[in-house]
């Protein structure tokens, strides 16, 4: 009975519940969470399947106990996750960094609602993606993965869990509360068809082991509580050995390991789509939902012959930054229609610096982009240069 | 003649003795071992440790009878006491 | 320790072997009382008997914060107040753990007070030692939720304001099986109750009243670490059936020490496991049903569940 951790086949499902069907399927046996609409769907799911699998679900207290609980389980071992929205994003922000500054790995899945503050808690936005980036303080590298539909959550809740198992952190998954309660089919493939990575535990002996030892890929070998390594982590910045070291050389060798065991990776990690790049005239940059919901302007666009292109963002940070670059040089412009007023077009203007147009089509949230807008900014870039 | 137990003052009766050790540079001169010892087996010395407190000194070596307070209520884990063998 | 003896150099320390020495001398003050606790945690683990390799200790932030680095455990120093939350992860997620949360009376109650509560609420199987000693002291004296009425505090330079928490009191009332108060003078008592709550499941509680030399006893007039330790040796009573709810701690009362609670409650993870035993065996197809009820299967023979069962698939969906 407890064997089949998960199901095959193929479902009609929500999108949040994809979610917690594919860390499942990842592996992910602890969740600790705090109902949030639109998120409260991914918890219920793992509350009815996690026990039977041998999982721990415990409903904490608050968002902070939930993100601190999952660190702890992490090191315990276990595959974990939480999920929520923007407030309990807002809240959890300071153990996110603790987590990268521990190397814990674990999965927050943000289901995006309309923001700031209580904002929507019904509907949806995209406004919490420079917070993915940026969000605790000081400097880390981070991996935030932007699903539009049911099957792709399913899809990149397992890559999420592979991306922090191997690069030792926790990844956001920036849904929305249009993904996460869309009803779509979900095809969930046989476990042998599944990559599923699992973190790179030492095998020195206890006296040998030191906790932040790293390779050439700048990630340290992982050793979970109870094996006998008796190491120590600290949130305060640390030497190898995981001990409190406050002098400048340990800072400069610690926090640019942290930026740079992501930054040397971007290649593996950034996933986009891509459709009638070569020769575009205009490329319309789109992550998440909004790549769905401005597919119509992009036909009228190619209707009235402009040569227009499309590149969807899969994994949002690390932001594919050499491929904006050489498309920048090729182009006339990019178009980016987001539900905020302007956060990951400034990273599109950053790396295409002078050489071409970024238009934003911004949008509040709550509704989606009128097609008109997005088609009014693609003429505006194709027949404006 | 065949007795039940020994009769007193046969064997002489063992008495448990501690050999204190202090490892000095590692004191931090709060004076709890001093004050908290039951047989008052040590005093603050005169001379400086590495961090400039008077770590305590050892006056009355055969007093001590391994109650191991002075090792209990050390905050610097400065004082340790190891039974001794024989005597 | 270029200079010891060659004596010493024959004999370490009898608790090398818990502790990090290569981290040796620690930052705590001359007379404060977080050493001798660390040593009374040291030798009741030892007395309890449980594998040192099968304990973690989690600490928050503050110089009981620090305890975490000290100790040759498996040890997770992490952020203000989140020390409980953590350790509850870490447990449920490694039962086999015996895991230990060490950390400060403003980390315990001020910015984690709800964490502890719910930890207390829920049972988890952790054990808690929280060092009370009455103000925040890395941070240089600051108002603390234990700071007794009318003491002096940097954010209190009139005398505190406000009433202090009842630790204890706090703890029994929120449901820990396991509640004690000892202070750090009571060496060998905090040593039998620290040895008891490591081999108790459930929650347990023990606070541990220290000495503040540096600021607490600065701002108060307390005197030395040792003046304080005096002064805590002439208002300890023991009194192992006192009510905790009644034993406050102010600036000249009675610090009433003892073991107030020692019960058996069934532990979270307990009655986790008897509540999915009780759902499974009246579900006993669960399963079966999940795998059946929502596949677009094109199959004839398909086996649809009752309309019970599906509608209970359906609220679960």
């Amino acid at each position: 009975m407890f064997k089949k951790s998960r199901l095959i086949g193929e479902y009609f499902m929500q999108g949040d519940i994809a979610c917690a069907e594919g860390a499942l399927a990842a592996g992910c046996r602890f969740f600790g969470g705090y109902p949030i609409t639109p998120a409260s769907e991914i918890a219920e799911r793992m509350a009815m399947r996690l026990p039977l699998l041998r999982g721990v679900f415990i409903q904490y207290e608050d968002e902070i106990a939930s993100i601190a609980g999952i660190l702890g389980a992490s090191w315990a071992g276990a595959k974990s996750m939480t999920a929520t929205s923007g407030p309990g994003i807002s809240l959890m922000t300071e153990n996110i960094g603790l987590g990268m500054m521990m190397e814990a790995p674990c999965v927050v899945v943000n289901v995006q609602r309309g923001s700031p503050s209580t904002g929507l808690p019904t509907s949806w936005g995209q406004s919490d993606m420079m917070q993915a980036r940026w969000g605790s303080h000081g400097d880390y590298g981070s991996i935030s993965l932007v699903p539009n539909s049911p099957q792709e959550f399913f899809d990149l809740t397992i890559t999420a869990f592979n991306f922090s198992e191997k690069y030792r952190l926790p990844v956001f998954i920036m849904a929305d509360a249009l993904v996460g309660h869309m009803t779509e089919k979900v095809v969930i493939p046989p476990v042998e068809e599944l990559e599923i990575i699992d973190r790179k535990y030492t095998n020195k002996k206890p006296e040998d082991y030191l906790p932040y030892d790293y390779g050439k890929n700048l990630i340290p070998d992982f050793a979970k509580a109870g094996d006998g390594y008796r190491y120590h982590t600290t949130g305060l910045t640390h030497d190898k050995r995981g001990y409190p070291n406050m002098t400048f050389e340990c800072q400069n060798e610690l926090v640019p390991r942290l930026v740079n065991k992501i930054k040397n990776h971007v290649d593996d990690i950034s996933l986009t789509e891509e459709y009638d790049i070569e020769g575009a005239d205009v490329i319309v940059i789109s992550y998440g939902i909004t790549s769905r919901t401005i597919l119509p302007a992009i036909t009228m666009a190619k209707k009235k012959g402009i040569k227009i292109g499309y590149l969807r963002l899969k994994t949002v940070w690390p932001f594919p930054e050499e491929k904006i670059r050489k498309l920048s040089k090729k182009v006339a412009g990019f178009v980016v229609p987001e539900m905020n007023l302007g956060q990951i077009s400034l990273e599109v203007e950053r790396c295409a610096h002078n050489d071409s147009i970024v238009k934003l089509v911004p949008h509040p949230g709550g509704g989606i982009h009128k097609f008109e807008d997005v088609l009014h900014a693609i003429e505006e870039v194709a027949y404006g240069k | 003649m065949r007795f039940w137990e020994k009769p007193f003052g046969k064997e002489k009766p063992k008495t448990i003795c501690g050999e204190i050790h202090i490892i000095n540079d590692r004191c931090k001169g709060c004076s709890f071992c001093i004050e908290y010892c039951p047989r008052n087996v040590l005093e603050v010395s005169k001379d400086f440790n590495k961090k400039g407190y008077h770590p305590p000194i050892v006056v009355k070596p055969d007093m001590c009878t391994f109650c191991g307070l002075c090792e209990m209520i050390c905050p610097d884990f400065a004082i340790f006491v190891i039974e001794k063998e024989d005597e | 320790m270029a200079n010891n003896t060659a004596q010493l150099q024959e004999k370490s320390h009898p608790m090398e072997d818990l502790l990090r020495m290569d981290r040796m001398p620690h930052i705590w003050c001359s007379g404060c009382g977080l050493g001798s606790a660390v040593t009374a945690f040291v030798e009741g683990l030892k007395k309890a008997g449980v594998s040192y390799d099968k304990t973690a200790i989690v600490s928050g932030i503050g110089c009981t914060g620090r305890v975490a680095g000290y100790l040759r455990l498996d040890s997770y120093h992490t952020t203000h107040g989140r020390a409980i939350p953590f350790a509850t992860g870490l447990k449920l997620a490694n039962r086999d753990l015996t895991v230990v949360v060490f950390s400060g009376d403003g980390d315990l109650f001020a910015i984690g007070g709800n964490h502890l509560i719910h930890a207390a609420r829920r049972n988890v199987d952790i054990n808690v030692i929280c060092v009370n000693n009455f103000i925040y002291g890395m941070t240089g004296g600051q108002n603390a939720p234990t700071t007794p009425l009318g003491a002096y505090s940097s954010t209190a330079p009139f005398g505190n304001y406000e009433m202090p928490f009842n630790l204890v009191g706090l703890a029994a009332a929120s449901g820990a099986s396991y509640v004690a108060r000892w202070t750090t003078m009571h060496a060998r008592r905090l040593t039998d109750s620290i040895a008891t709550a490591a081999n108790k499941k459930g929650f347990c509680f023990i606070e541990i009243v220290s000495p503040c030399p540096t600021v607490f006893a600065r701002k108060n007039k307390g005197g030395t670490g040792l003046d304080m330790l005096k002064e805590f040796q002439t208002r300890a009573i023991i009194d192992h059936d006192a009510d905790p709810t009644t034993i406050p701690l102010n600036m000249d009362n009675e610090i009433v020490c003892g073991e107030f609670v020692n019960d058996d409650r069934p532990t979270f993870w307990e009655n986790v496991q008897a509540g999915i035993k009780a759902r499974l065996e009246k579900f006993a197809n669960w399963e079966e049903m999940q795998s059946n009820s929502r596949k677009i299967s094109h199959k004839k023979d398909r086996k649809y569940t009752s309309s019970r069962d599906s509608s209970i698939m359906r609220r679960n969906t």
